[in-house]
């Protein structure tokens, strides 16, 4: 990976306490400029707080953190003039209608009334809320809540957009099209900030990800490079007899040198494809696990390679799940 | 990006991204110059007004509430206190005037506080704009609700028989003088609205300070007939001289001392709690 030139953010030993607990501690991130880059973590990961410091909103307690060359302390003004921030704690007047926000926010940014009226217009064209223009913001569904939060951050073009958790609580198609209005964003040169507790998120979107844990980065890089740092992937098989599941599983874990999960489904099983010595690849060595249960009279009606998940990954780094495969 | 082939007619889910209208008008995102502070604190006034056009039932306070309070008091005390209720108007009308408007300040922390607790201050804290430009124009939307109260109040008065002695120009002079001390008032509650955790505790403390401040004056009663202890709190109770100056304007024999006692406590309270607000809101 080239290193860019242009950081757009960049922080070090960034820290915020609360109280007792550290939120943030000890972070630095480079985020290269033009780029979306993910940060992943659980709830109460420090994610949030994070993104407040460099947006201005809240005081870091230690470390430095500057958006395109700009403390985010001494320069406060001028990273407010960079910035934009979308998140459920920065929301938009749901009194108000959409234009009327949009023209609110187009006039503090200097806009005079008509510029403001006509950009408002423009940009409710363009998130497809024309026909809501005139509706207060409280009557509207998740997904066009979310796309007009997204619209008033970029009344102005910002050189940087915080987005954070941008789709949680969203259909999927809406998440889908909040994802394309992303990629537009960052089409146009702006550098994206991306916050998640969404591991395919993160893998869909960022060109980099750092992932985040109890205020602190446990690990950095693009999402290949996290996947790698991981294993090669994971075999899931399905069996014609939910009675030989277990010797199935005794198999594979001696073909493949690790840990076999029983899934859900009585005759699945998914076993992660480690990394190892050997420079036989993860398709190979598949195999060589499926001629193995072949050998022991096990039939597998299905089988299928997967990439590791963002998820794996997460547990891999942090020794406890994500809470959703907690609660799952 | 493949156009929507569905049945669906709702705009939120037929709606597909495109990248040419959304990329025009990102790519046409000129650089306006950043607005004075005048034009920033305007704005948020219009937005005061907005809300108000969007949510009419709030105008409640302003209408119903002193209209209650006038009716009630001169009612209920006119005839005891002042021989007719006729009489007792000409003294209590500016004093519940002032009761009132003060009262309704309180309503400017529980704005403050709910646009806290929506999210909505924290996108205008990311705006560069001049800082306290949000809760200026809160504020100034906020005085053009204590305008609205005076006018119903001084129209209800008029049609029941006050007279005020001090004419057009005295009755106005009174409510600038009024709306002048409120703004710098409301301050006190900007800060709690900022301090307090919930609309609730934010309504409790307004309470808890208006109600002695407001009955514990010369709105009802000649402080005269009040035992000392009393009496040295009303000496030094600013909505007292407010109410004093007020009376003295609208019975047209202004009183110079009450006034710039008024002013200088406005003043005050305004430099007082206009501080603590601003260093609240950059820290929160």
């Amino acid at each position: 990976m080239t290193e860019s030139t242009d950081l757009a953010i960049e922080t070090s030993g960034l820290v915020k306490v609360f109280g007792k607990t550290r939120a943030v501690d000890g972070v630095d991130l480079a985020v290269p400029a033009g780029t979306v880059y993910g940060v992943l973590g659980p709830n109460g990961a420090g994610k949030t707080t994070a993104v407040k410091m460099l947006a201005t909103l809240l005081r870091p307690d230690g470390g430095e953190a500057r958006v395109f060359g700009h403390d985010v302390l001494r320069e406060a003004d001028a990273v407010r003039s960079r910035v934009s921030l979308t998140g459920q704690y920065a929301s938009i007047d749901d009194d108000l209608t959409g234009m009327e926000n949009l023209v609110l926010l187009g006039r503090l940014l200097g806009h005079r009334k008509p510029a403001a009226r006509d950009r408002a217009a423009r940009l409710l064209d363009a998130f497809g809320l024309s026909d809501a223009a005139d509706r207060s913001v409280k009557g509207y569904s998740g997904g066009m809540r979310r796309r007009i939060d997204i619209a008033a951050s970029i009344i102005k073009t910002p050189d940087v957009l915080f987005l954070d958790e941008p789709t949680t609580g969203l259909d999927p198609r809406s998440r889908n099209q909040v994802w394309d209005i992303v990629r537009i964003i960052v089409a146009q040169g702006t550098t994206v900030m991306l916050t998640t507790q969404y591991l395919d998120e993160a893998d869909h979107l960022a060109s980099r990800i750092a992932v985040i844990d109890q205020g602190k980065v446990i690990a950095e890089g693009t999402p290949g490079e996290l996947k790698a740092s991981v294993g090669a992937g994971s075999i899931h098989v399905r069996l014609r007899d939910a009675n030989q599941r277990a010797d199935a599983q005794r198999v594979m874990a001696r073909a493949l040198g690790g840990e076999v999960q029983l899934d859900a489904d009585p005759v699945a099983l998914t076993a992660r494809i480690s990394g190892d010595e050997s420079d036989a690849g993860a398709a190979d060595r598949a195999a060589t696990a499926l001629a193995e249960l072949a050998g022991a009279r096990i039939t597998v009606d299905d089988f299928s390679l997967g990439q590791p998940s963002l998820d794996e990954v997460f547990l891999a780094l942090t020794d406890h799940p994500t809470e959703q495969e907690a609660a799952a | 990006m493949s156009t929507a082939t569905t049945s669906e007619t709702r705009p939120s889910t037929s709606y597909t991204p495109a990248a040419d209208s959304l990329g025009a008008v990102l790519a046409s995102g000129e650089q306006p110059s950043r607005p004075s502070a005048l034009s920033a604190s305007v704005t948020f006034g219009w937005r005061a007004m907005l809300k108000i056009k969007h949510v009419p039932e709030q105008l409640f306070d302003v209408t119903a509430f002193p209209i209650m309070m006038t009716l009630m008091f001169t009612y209920l005390f006119g005839g005891a206190l002042a021989g007719s209720t006729g009489d007792y108007l000409q003294f209590l009308l500016p004093g519940i005037l002032v009761m009132s408007v003060v009262m309704i300040t309180m309503y400017t922390g529980v704005g403050v506080n709910t646009d806290i607790e929506k999210g909505v201050f924290d996108r205008f804290r990311t705006l560069p704009i001049w800082r306290p430009a949000a809760l200026v124009g809160a504020v100034l939307g906020d005085v053009f609700r204590y305008a609205m109260a005076s006018t119903v109040i001084l129209v209800l008065g008029l049609i029941l028989g006050f007279r005020p002695g001090g004419g057009l120009a005295g009755v106005l002079t009174a409510v600038l003088l009024l709306m002048a001390f409120s703004f710098a008032f409301s301050w006190i509650w900007t800060m709690f609205g900022l301090l307090l955790r919930t609309e609730k505790s934010v309504m409790g403390v307004s309470m808890l300070v208006l109600f002695p401040m407001t009955f514990l004056s010369n709105v009802f009663v000649n402080p005269e007939t009040m035992p000392g202890w009393l009496q040295a709190f009303v000496d030094v109770n600013p909505i007292a001289h407010l109410v004093a100056a007020v009376r003295g304007l609208m019975e047209g024999n202004p009183e110079a001392g009450e006034i710039t006692w008024t002013l200088v406590s406005g003043g005050v309270i305004l430099a007082v709690f206009g501080t603590l607000t601003m260093r609240l809101y950059n820290r929160k």
